[in-house]
C-alpha cells in the first residue's frame, strides 16, 4: 500500500509488525523479492512522501530525504557544493536507470556490505535520523551498520533523513574509487577519502574507509588521525593504509579472493588519500570544485 | 555456379541497405515467444533438484494441487512413460534424457517437476509447495576425476563417464615428432561459459483435437527440432506444426529447447489447454542446458628453429554435463580446421567427451572453434616467445599463402580461398602497427603493463555435419541440405519463402537482395516470409554460418529458374530463339531490337492468365523451389578418417592492445582491430553487426564469463549478476577492415559469417594479456582471466619466491 | 484466497489507462500481458539486463524492478510510444535502422529508452556519455558499435551533435 505520510507509514509498519517491509526504490529490494530471498506479506511505499524528498542545506549540515532520488542528490549543485563526496560517490552507485529511482535511504537501509552510500555515510560520520509510531532518534553512521544487510533499524523504524556533515575547512578535497568486475557491478573493494588541509599544506583533518572487505562499510578514524599533521607522504599514507587492511576481514567469493581484497584494500585506500591530498592541496587559490568524470 | 574475380561487380549484393527486419524491433512490434498469448492458455514453472546427485525418493504435490489456479503436476514418472527420450548424436544410447528427471537427478537444477498455473506466479507459488524427498548420492564435478575408472557415475548404465573418446592421426604424426627440432607441451583450459542471449528460451503449444495437430511457436534456433519433436511424444511427423514466424531474441547456437519443447507439447496435448514455458534466468542459466563448450587442452607442437610449424598433438577433453544431445559434436567440428590457418603436415587429435553432474552443455557459436583456435592461438605464441620470433613473424611463415588454395589439410577438407597475409597486413595497416608497439612501449616505460596480442583464425561455414559420422559411426548423417521457394503473384510482387526461424541473422534481408539481384528488380519491393514446418521446404537452420551460402544459394537458384521461364516465356512469344532474348530489370527484349519487348508485368501476366501464350508444356505460373546441399557434397569419412567436413572458410586476424592496472590488476581493452575475409558480403552492415556482436562476446569468454561450481555441484553464477555479461564500458570502440577472397564454390563467392569474431577474439585477448604479463615472466593460458586470477597471476610473478 | 485488487490509473503513451491489478504484479508484467504493449521485454526480472526499460515521467527507469501500483498517477512512455503521432519512426528509432543498431531486437526497446533519456537530457553526448547511459543495457547481439553509432547520428540528426561521422 502507499503511504502518504511518514506518519502513515510507520502507523503501518507497527500494524504489520515483521510482515511488513517499506520499498522506496526498490533496486535492492525487489530483486530480492522476484528470487524469493524476502517474503513480505505487505510492502508500504513510500515513494510518494513529499516531506523525505527534500534536500535541505542549512548552516553546518545538509540533509537529505531518506527518500532522495540518487539521481536528483548528484545533480545538486548546493549539495555538491558542501558535500562534493556525495556526487563523487553516486557516480559509482549502479547506472543511470537505477538512479533514476534507487533513494538515498534505501541504499543506506539495505546496508550491503560493498555498497557505496553506506561507505560515505560512515567517513563523513553521517547522522541517521530515524522516526517510528513510538519516537524519534537519531543514530550515528558506526551504530547504525551492523553487519552484512543487517542495520538498527526496528521492525517498526523509518529512515526520515540523513545528515551529512559539512566540513567547513576551505581547503578540503575528497574522492571516491572502486573496483568492480563491470562498470556499474558492485564493488570488490571500494574506498573514500576526505582530507583538509592547512595553509601550510599539512593535514588537519582526514577521514578514509573501506567497503567490501568486512561485514559493513568500515571507516578508520584512528588511522586517519595518524594523517594529522603529515603532507600525506607516501610512506606515511603506505602505512596507515596496510593497517586499515589489516584490520579487514574479507570474504572470498566468485568474483575475487580474500588475498584480492586486502591488496585492492591498501592500493584503493590510498589512491583516494593521495588523490584528496592533491584536490585539497589545488584549492589554495580557492575556485569550485571539479566535477566527477 | 558462377565464378568470379577478386571485385565481382553486383547491383544489390554488397552495397549499404537497411534491413528489412529492422523497423518491426524499433517500433516494439517483434514477435517473441513471450509475446505469444492464446485464449485459456496455461503457465509452467518448475521445480528444481538442489542436489547434483541424489536419488528421488518421493513427490508429494498435494499442497501445490490444491492451490487455487493451478492444474496439473507433472513428473518424470508420468513423462518418461509417455514420451521418448531425446535424441543423443554420439554412441551412448545408455545415456538417455527426458525434459524431466525420474528416479534420479544428476544435476543442481535439473528438471523435476513441472507444475501448471493460471498464471506464471501462481506456479510459481505452487511449485514452492511441492515436496521432493531426496536422498543425495555421491557426484563429481572435476572431469580429471570423472574420467577415472574410481569415479562417481552420472549414468551407471553407460558404464563409464566417458561418451566419447577418439584417436585420430592424420600425417606421419610419430615420426615428425620424433624428429623434431623442437617440441613444446602446455596446458590450455577454456572456462565453461556460453552465448547466453538476452531472451530466454520460450515455448507455447497448443494441441488441436480435431485435427490431431500441435501447434508450436518458440524461440528455437534448431536443425530438425520439428522432427525430434514429433519423435519425442510420439507423434507423427505431419502431427507438429512448428511456426517459424517467430521472432526469436538471440541464440547463437543455444536455443535447442527440445527438452522445454517437448514438455509443453505433452502438457498441451495431455491436458487439452495451451501451455506456455517461459524460462526465468536462473531455470534458464541452471536447468536450460545450454552451457557452452568446458574444455582441457593438452597441446604438444613440433617446430623448426625458424618458426616452422611441423606437428601438433591435440588432447580435448570437454566436460559436457550430464546430459548430451548434439553437444559432444562440438569436439569433431574443429576437425574440419584443426591445424587453422597454417601449414602444418601432421597432427594427432584425442577428443574426449565426460559426463559430470552439472548443466548440460548445448551448441554455441562455433560449436567448439573458439576454444581449439584459444589453444591453438596460445601454443603459437608461446612457440613464438620460446623461439624469441615475434608472434606476427611466426604467423607469416606458417599461414598457408594465397598461391596455396585450394589446400588440403592433413584431416580431409580443403580450404576453399584466402589470402591470409593480405588480410593480416590490412589488419596492421589499419592499428597502425608501428605506432601502438611505440604506445605499449611508452606505457610499460611509465610503470602499466601493457601488451598487443593477434590472432589468426578461421571461421569454417557452410555448415555440413560431417563430424556426425566422424564421431559415431553408426551414424551415417551426411545431408545438410537448405532450400528457398520463390513466387511471382499475379500481381507480379515477388515472395520469397524460407523454412527456418531467425535469430538476428538478417535472412528476411539477404533473401530479398539475393533474389532482387538475380531477378534485377528491387529487393525493398521482395517480401520474404517464413512457411510453418508443415508446409517448409527442408531445412537445417542457421548453424555453422551456413545461411548466406545455403539458403543464399537456394534463393538465387530458385530465382534463376524463374529468371529462365521468364526468358522462355519471352522467346516463345517474341518469336526467337532463348540465345536471343535480353534480360533486362525483369523486362524481356530481343537482342538489337529494343522494340521488340516484354514487359515484367506482362511476361507475369501471361505466366499466370493467358495460357494458351506459354511454350507447351511449361507450368503455369510463376513459382520455384530450389532445395540443394552443401557444395563440396556430403559423403562419409574415409577409412583413414579423413573427411571433407565444411565447404568454406573464412579468416579473421584480430589485433588487440590491453592494458592492466599493475597495482588492481584491472584489465583494460584500448584498441581492437579485426581484418576479415568472408568472401562476399551480401549485407555489409548486417555481416559487420555481426562481426561486433561476436567479439563482444569473445571479450565476454575471455574475461567475463564462466559458469563457475562449488565442489558441491552448486552453480554460483545463476543470474545476471554474478555471470557477467559485457556492458557498453567492457567492449571498445573496434575497428573491422574487410577484405575479399570470393569462394569459388557458392553462387556469389559469398562465404559464411555468422560466428565471425567470436572465432578469434579470446585468442586475441588472451594473447595481448600474455604479451602485457611477459615482462613479469608470468603467463595465463585459461579463460576467462578475470581480475582475481590476473592479480594472483602478477602477485604470485613478483613475489621473492618467483625469483 | 484471491488475492487484494488495486485500482490504478496510468498515463502510458500518452493515453489514460487505468486497471485493478493484484499487489505484487510487476510493472513490465503489467504493461505486457494486462496493456498488451509487448514492445518492453523481461530478460533477468532483477535489474540487469535493461531490457525491460521503460520511461517514467520522462527517467529512463528498469520496469521489472516497479509494480504497477507504484505506476498510480504516473506517466509511463514505452518503446510503442516513440513513434511520431503519425506512426512514422522517430529520428532515433530511424537512425538505429540507418546504422543497423539491433539484430535480433530484443534489448531494443530498452536501448531506445535509455539513448532517448539520453539524448533527451544531453542533446551533444561524446562517445563516452553515450556508453556511460547504455551501459546499463545488456546486447548479446551487436558490440554496442552500431547502436553508438545510431545515437551518434540521431544526435546529429536533431541539430545539436557535432560532426560525428557514423561508421
Amino acid at each position: 500500500m502507499r503511504a502518504a505520510s511518514l506518519d502513515e507509514a510507520c502507523a503501518l509498519l507497527v500494524e504489520g509488525a515483521d510482515e511488513t517491509k517499506l520499498i522506496a526504490g526498490g533496486q535492492s529490494l525487489v530483486p530480492m523479492l522476484a528470487m524469493r530471498l524476502t517474503r513480505p506479506s505487505r510492502l508500504v511505499d513510500i515513494n510518494e512522501i513529499a516531506a523525505l524528498k527534500q534536500i535541505t542545506i542549512d548552516g553546518g549540515a545538509a540533509r537529505t530525504g531518506a527518500c532522495a532520488r540518487q539521481a536528483v542528490v548528484a545533480r545538486d549543485d548546493r549539495l555538491y557544493e558542501r558535500v562534493p563526496l556525495l556526487r563523487r560517490t553516486l557516480a559509482w552507485v549502479g547506472h543511470t536507470q537505477t538512479r533514476n529511482r534507487g533513494t538515498i535511504g534505501g541504499s543506506l537501509a539495505h546496508a550491503d556490505p560493498a555498497a557505496e552510500l553506506p561507505l560515505t555515510a560512515q567517513v563523513l560520520e553521517a547522522r541517521l535520523h530515524i522516526r517510528s509510531a513510538r519516537r524519534q532518534r537519531v543514530s550515528s553512521a558506526a551504530d547504525f551498520f551492523v553487519g552484512p544487510l543487517t542495520t538498527a533499524l526496528e521492525a517498526d523504524e523509518c529512515l526520515h533523513e540523513i545528515e551529512w556533515p559539512v566540513w567547513a575547512e576551505r581547503r578540503s578535497g575528497c574522492a571516491f574509487t572502486e573496483v568492480s568486475r563491470r562498470h556499474g557491478d558492485f564493488a570488490m573493494i571500494a574506498a573514500c577519502a576526505q582530507v583538509a588541509l592547512g595553509e601550510d599544506g599539512r593535514c588537519t583533518r582526514a577521514a578514509f574507509g573501506l567497503a567490501g572487505g568486512a561485514t559493513t562499510a568500515i571507516a578508520f578514524p584512528a588511522l586517519a588521525a595518524r594523517l594529522v599533521g603529515t603532507k600525506l607522504e607516501d610512506g606515511v599514507v603506505r602505512d596507515v593504509c596496510q593497517d586499515a587492511a589489516a584490520e579487514l576481514d574479507p570474504a572470498g567469493d566468485l568474483h575475487a579472493s580474500a588475498a584480492y581484497r586486502k591488496h585492492l584494500a591498501t592500493v584503493l585506500a590510498a589512491r583516494v588519500l593521495r588523490e584528496a591530498y592533491t584536490e585539497a592541496y589545488a584549492m589554495a587559490g580557492a575556485g569550485s570544485r571539479p566535477s566527477p568524470r | 555456379m558462377t565464378k568470379f574475380g577478386p571485385d565481382p561487380i553486383f547491383r544489390y549484393i554488397g552495397k549499404k541497405r537497411r534491413a528489412k527486419e529492422d523497423p518491426r524491433f524499433v517500433m516494439g512490434r517483434g514477435r517473441f515467444a513471450a509475446d505469444i498469448w492464446l485464449p485459456g492458455m496455461k503457465h509452467v514453472a518448475l521445480v528444481a533438484s538442489p542436489h547434483p546427485s541424489a536419488r528421488i525418493v518421493s513427490i508429494d504435490a498435494s499442497a501445490a494441487l490444491a492451490l487455487p489456479g493451478v492444474h496439473y503436476a507433472l513428473t518424470g514418472e508420468e513423462y518418461c512413460d509417455a514420451c521418448d527420450a531425446l535424441m543423443i548424436g554420439v554412441d551412448a544410447p545408455k545415456v538417455e534424457r527426458y525434459a524431466l528427471a525420474r528416479g534420479v537427478v544428476r544435476y543442481v537444477g535439473e528438471w523435476v517437476v513441472a507444475v501448471v498455473a493460471d498464471t506464471r506466479a501462481i506456479a510459481e507459488d505452487a511449485a514452492e509447495l511441492v515436496e521432493v524427498v531426496y536422498e543425495p548420492t555421491p557426484h563429481v564435478i572435476d572431469p580429471e576425476v570423472a574420467i577415472k575408472d574410481d569415479s562417481p557415475l552420472v549414468h551407471p548404465a553407460h558404464g563409464s563417464n566417458v561418451i566419447l573418446h577418439k584417436h585420430f592421426n592424420w600425417g606421419p604424426v610419430d615420426d615428425t615428432f620424433a624428429r623434431a627440432e623442437h617440441t613444446l607441451a602446455m596446458r590450455v583450459r577454456w572456462g565453461r561459459s556460453s552465448t547466453v542471449p538476452i531472451e530466454t528460451f520460450g515455448a507455447v503449444a497448443q494441441w488441436d483435437p480435431g485435427q490431431e495437430l500441435l501447434d508450436v511457436w518458440a524461440s528455437v534456433q534448431m536443425p530438425k527440432f520439428p522432427d525430434q519433436l514429433a519423435r519425442a511424444l510420439r507423434l507423427p511427423g505431419n502431427a507438429v506444426r512448428v511456426h517459424y514466424d517467430v521472432d526469436v531474441g538471440g541464440s547463437y547456437g543455444v536455443k535447442r529447447g527440445i527438452k522445454h519443447t517437448t514438455l509443453v507439447g505433452y502438457l498441451a496435448k495431455r491436458l487439452g489447454m495451451p501451455i506456455r514455458l517461459v524460462e526465468d534466468r536462473l531455470e534458464n542459466m541452471r536447468g536450460g542446458d545450454m552451457h557452452g563448450p568446458d574444455r582441457i587442452f593438452d597441446m604438444n607442437v613440433a617446430f623448426d628453429g625458424n618458426g616452422t610449424l611441423r606437428g601438433l598433438k591435440i588432447r580435448a577433453i570437454d566436460d559436457v554435463g550430464a546430459y548430451a544431445g548434439r553437444s559432444p559434436f562440438q569436439l569433431g567440428k574443429p576437425v574440419t580446421a584443426i591445424c587453422g590457418p597454417y601449414r602444418i603436415g601432421a597432427i594427432e587429435y584425442e577428443p574426449i567427451a565426460v559426463l559430470t553432474n552439472k548443466t548440460p552443455e548445448e551448441a554455441v557459436r562455433g560449436f567448439g572453434q573458439s576454444p581449439t583456435n584459444f589453444a591453438l592461438e596460445r601454443t603459437l605464441d608461446c612457440v613464438a616467445r620460446y623461439l624469441e620470433i615475434d608472434p606476427i613473424e611466426i604467423r607469416r611463415r606458417n599461414l598457408i599463402r594465397k598461391d596455396e588454395f585450394p589446400y588440403k589439410i592433413p584431416s580431409g577438407s580443403t580450404y576453399d580461398s584466402g589470402d591470409y597475409h593480405t588480410v593480416v597486413d590490412k589488419t596492421l595497416a589499419a592499428a597502425d602497427y608501428p605506432a601502438l608497439v611505440a604506445q605499449r612501449d611508452a606505457a610499460r616505460r611509465a610503470g602499466k603493463l601493457a601488451g598487443i596480442g593477434i590472432s589468426t583464425c578461421l571461421e569454417p561455414n557452410g555448415g555440413n555435419s560431417g563430424f556426425e559420422p566422424l564421431l559415431n559411426p553408426k551414424n551415417d548423417t551426411t545431408t545438410w541440405m537448405d532450400s528457398c521457394l520463390v513466387r511471382v503473384d499475379l500481381n507480379a510482387a515477388i515472395t520469397g519463402v524460407m523454412g527456418t526461424s531467425s535469430s538476428g541473422q538478417g535472412h528476411e534481408t539477404l533473401v530479398s537482395t539475393v533474389i532482387g539481384e538475380v531477378l534485377e528488380r528491387d529487393p525493398e519491393t521482395i517480401r520474404v516470409v517464413r512457411a510453418d514446418s508443415l508446409q517448409a521446404l527442408p531445412s537445417n537452420s542457421p548453424v555453422g554460418s551456413r545461411m548466406a551460402i545455403m539458403l543464399g544459394g537456394a534463393a538465387a537458384g530458385a530465382a534463376r529458374k524463374i529468371r529462365e521461364a521468364l526468358i522462355d516465356i519471352a522467346a516463345h512469344n517474341l518469336r526467337c530463339s532463348i540465345e536471343q532474348v535480353e534480360y533486362r530489370d525483369g523486362n524481356c527484349s530481343v537482342r538489337g531490337q529494343p522494340d521488340k519487348r516484354l514487359t515484367w508485368e506482362q511476361l507475369v501476366g501471361i505466366a499466370h492468365r493467358t495460357i494458351h501464350k506459354m511454350p507447351s508444356g511449361m507450368e503455369p505460373g510463376l513459382q520455384a523451389k530450389f532445395v540443394w546441399d552443401v557444395p563440396t557434397g556430403g559423403a562419409l569419412p574415409s577409412p583413414d578418417n579423413t573427411i571433407q567436413i565444411y565447404p568454406c572458410y573464412s579468416f579473421e586476424a584480430h589485433l588487440v592492445y590491453v592494458e592492466i592496472d599493475p597495482d588492481t590488476a584491472a584489465p583494460e581493452i584500448r584498441k581492437y582491430v579485426c581484418g576479415h575475409d568472408c568472401g562476399v558480403m551480401i549485407s555489409p552492415d548486417i555481416v559487420h553487426g555481426m562481426t561486433y556482436g561476436g567479439i563482444a562476446h569473445g571479450i565476454g569468454a575471455a574475461l567475463y564469463e564462466k559458469f563457475s561450481y562449488t565442489a558441491d555441484g552448486q552453480l554460483q553464477s545463476g543470474t545476471l549478476m554474478d555471470y557477467l555479461i559485457p556492458t557498453a564500458m567492457e567492449v571498445p570502440p573496434i575497428a573491422i577492415v574487410d577484405h575479399c577472397t570470393p569462394s569459388p564454390l557458392t553462387t556469389f563467392g559469398q562465404k559464411g559469417s555468422g560466428e565471425a569474431g567470436y572465432l578469434g577474439g579470446p585468442a586475441a585477448v588472451g594473447n595481448a594479456i600474455n604479451d602485457a604479463l611477459a615482462p613479469l615472466g608470468a603467463r595465463m593460458d585459461e579463460t576467462p582471466m578475470t581480475h582475481d586470477a590476473l592479480w594472483h597471476t602478477i602477485h604470485n610473478a613478483r613475489s621473492p619466491e618467483a625469483k | 484466497m484471491t488475492e487484494k485488487r488495486h485500482a490504478i490509473s496510468v498515463e502510458v503513451n500518452g493515453l489514460r489507462r487505468t486497471d485493478e491489478v493484484p499487489a505484487r504484479l510487476s510493472l513490465v508484467d503489467w504493461l505486457r500481458d494486462r496493456q498488451r504493449l509487448t514492445g518492453t521485454h523481461i530478460g533477468c526480472e532483477h535489474g540487469t539486463c535493461g531490457a525491460c526499460s521503460v520511461m517514467l515521467d520522462g527517467e529512463a527507469v528498469r520496469s521489472c524492478l516497479m509494480f504497477a501500483v507504484q505506476a498510480d498517477g504516473h506517466r509511463v512512455k514505452t518503446v510503442e510510444g516513440l513513434c511520431n503521432a503519425d506512426g512514422t519512426l522517430g529520428v532515433l528509432q530511424d537512425s538505429f535502422c540507418e546504422t543497423h543498431a539491433m539484430q535480433c531486437g530484443y534489448c531494443t526497446p530498452g536501448m531506445l529508452i535509455a539513448a532517448q533519456a539520453l539524448l533527451d537530457t544531453v542533446p551533444d553526448p561524446t562517445e563516452a556519455q553515450i556508453r556511460d547511459a547504455i551501459g546499463g543495457n545488456l546486447c548479446r547481439c551487436t558490440g554496442y558499435q552500431q547502436i553508438v553509432d545510431a545515437i551518434k547520428l540521431a544526435a546529429r540528426k536533431m541539430g545539436s551533435g557535432p560532426n560525428f561521422e557514423p561508421t
